[in-house]
């Protein structure tokens, strides 16, 4: 079995302590949520995009370390970011989570897109059953991206 | 307290996957809440079945078919005693205690609630007590009202004639899944009759841990799944009274289940193979049938007991090791609880913790527990929930105490 320590690296853990960008944005910002139906967490993500940037980003619900570490990181990494960046972040994101593409094959990880503080989440992948909790902010990102 | 008699050492002898060893060391297993282990016993007879009296049953004239169907109708005979009804054609196999809350909710909710007809639930209740009715809502119309809680995850019973007033069907847990309490049964059974009402009872967490009598609770449905009885995955009940069984319009079409088909239409077969339409779980039946055995073998007297003895300890140990920092929820008194806890502790969240058990080899589960109502009773999005059965004991509560302090560690509160 992998060492806990994989998952629950300090920055993961400091994430959760002290989630960045929390809060809510008034309308007309974007607005999604996003369930794990498997342990009840839920992700709101709020969204300021304007001239095809995102300019605010706010993050709210309630969920494990994991999820609410990869909402904080994610909130930091896309904010002032243009949208195609994003959703370039979002792919190279989810390849290092280990989930396919829309056609079923396997993200090839895109060299001039930069995790950063994200790479930390990487152990997640060898805990099977929490790639889901880290990955339910980043869909719930693309949802209210679509609503942009 | 008196204390079970129960060697637990020797119960737990007898199930092998609790052998075994993860990561060089003993397995914990706290989840029987979700789905229990298996004896040797089961898993020999439904082997032994399989090897020498697997056969279609009900329908093939041979001596193998015959000797099958025995076999089979021999645990609908088991499942009658002990849960003590009337006649083994009130026994209806089913999938599971899902589909047997399904099929009450479909066949007689369809047959007997109109727009406005009132079905009354509880608050502590599972989805699979929930969903069915509220497709009876949309479909129908029909009116939901709700028993509320008390502060301590009991029924709050202040108000249940006027909720009553006027429904024809109140349907509730025997044993919350989530807050390991049990409710009156039998006052609850009266109190739908005294309201003209049918009264359907969950048994799927009850029927595990405790003597079932459907006689003396004078219930109408009651449906429990064999998978959390020691009995294999696959296959459930539902017993019904006769009279409502048969005025029942069926559920599901197909083989077994008719007495004759023509071009223009059909006739149902007489109970119970009316509402099993199609192959049933056969071996299955057979497993469940060997789960009763070895749960009689036992006694479900010391079962119970066993039971409360762990709940008991629970209760003391996590208490006095960690005071104020684990909130368990649901009743502390264990004459009203079976030994099924969920917590919060020191505001981990309990999917990190249910990780962080893991490393012990202590198997939780983590999250709303199909009970997602409850969840937001309680004012939660998710509990860590430990649940006990008959092979475990109270070394098994100390492992869970110790990894729980690991889990301090790690994050550091």
């Amino acid at each position: 079995m992998p060492g806990l320590e994989d998952l629950y690296r300090e920055i993961i853990l400091d994430h959760h302590r002290n989630p960045r960008n929390r809060g809510e944005l008034a309308p007309p910002a974007s607005h999604a949520v996003g369930h794990n139906p498997l342990c009840g967490d839920e992700i709101d993500v709020y969204l300021d995009v304007t001239d095809g940037i995102i300019t605010d980003v706010k993050v709210g619900g309630q969920g494990c370390s994991i999820s609410q570490s990869s909402a904080s990181m994610m909130s930091q990494a896309v904010k002032g970011k243009p949208v195609d960046e994003v959703r370039a972040l979002v792919r190279r994101f989810k390849g290092m989570m280990s989930i396919p593409d829309e056609d079923g094959n396997p993200i090839e990880p895109d060299p001039a897109v930069k995790l950063g503080d994200l790479e930390a989440l990487q152990g997640v992948v060898k805990f099977p059953v929490r790639i889901k909790c880290a990955t339910l902010a980043w869909n719930t990102l693309l949802e209210a991206l679509e609503q942009g | 307290m008196t204390h079970s008699s129960l060697d637990i050492a020797a119960v737990k002898a007898q199930f092998p996957l609790l052998q075994r060893e993860l990561n060089g060391s003993p397995l914990v297993y706290l989840d029987s809440a979700n789905t229990s282990q298996k004896p040797r016993t089961v898993i020999d007879a439904m082997t032994q079945f399989m090897e020498h009296s697997y056969a279609p049953i009900n329908r093939s004239a041979y001596q193998l078919a015959a000797e099958a169907t025995d076999q089979f109708e021999g645990a609908r005979t088991k499942v009658r005693r002990f849960i003590n009804a009337r006649r083994d054609h009130e026994v209806v196999f089913t999938k599971n205690a899902t589909e047997s809350l399904n099929l009450v909710a479909y066949s007689w909710g369809r047959a007997n609630l109109a727009a406005g007809d009132v079905v009354v639930l509880t608050e502590m209740e599972h989805h699979a007590n929930i969903v069915p009715w509220h497709m009876l809502v949309q479909e129908k119309g029909i009116e939901l009202r709700w028993v509320p809680l008390t502060d301590d995850g009991q029924l709050d019973l202040t108000d249940l004639s006027t909720l009553l007033d006027g429904a024809k069907a109140f349907s509730f847990t025997a044993m919350s899944n989530v807050l390991g309490t049990i409710t009156p049964v039998q006052q609850l059974c009266a109190a739908a009759h005294a309201a003209g009402a049918i009264a359907i009872v969950d048994g799927c967490q009850y029927v595990p841990h405790n003597i079932t009598d459907v006689q003396a609770w004078d219930a109408d449905f009651l449906a429990f799944s064999s998978h959390k009885l020691c009995g294999p995955s696959g296959i459930g009940v539902l017993w019904g009274r006769e009279e409502l069984l048969d005025a029942m319009p069926p559920f599901l079409g197909g083989g077994n289940m008719i007495a004759d088909v023509r071009f223009d239409g059909f006739t149902t077969a007489p109970l119970p193979a009316k509402f099993e339409a199609g192959t049933p779980p056969i071996t299955e039946a057979v497993g469940l049938g060997a789960a009763l055995d070895f749960l009689n073998g036992l006694g479900m007297a010391n079962v119970r007991q066993h039971e409360m003895d762990v709940a008991a300890y629970a209760i003391s140990t996590l208490t006095e090791r960690f005071g104020d920092d684990i909130q368990l929820h649901g009743p502390c008194n264990v004459e009203v609880r079976g030994a099924t806890f969920s917590f919060a502790f020191r505001g981990i969240h309990p999917h990190d913790l249910s990780q962080v058990l893991d490393q012990r080899n202590v198997c939780v589960r983590a999250g709303h527990h199909c009970a997602k109502p409850l969840m937001r009773r309680l004012g939660v999005n998710a509990t860590a929930r430990a649940s006990f059965y008959v092979y475990n004991d109270t070394h098994d509560v100390d492992v869970l105490a110790d990894a729980l302090d690991s889990a301090t560690d790690i994050f550091g509160f």
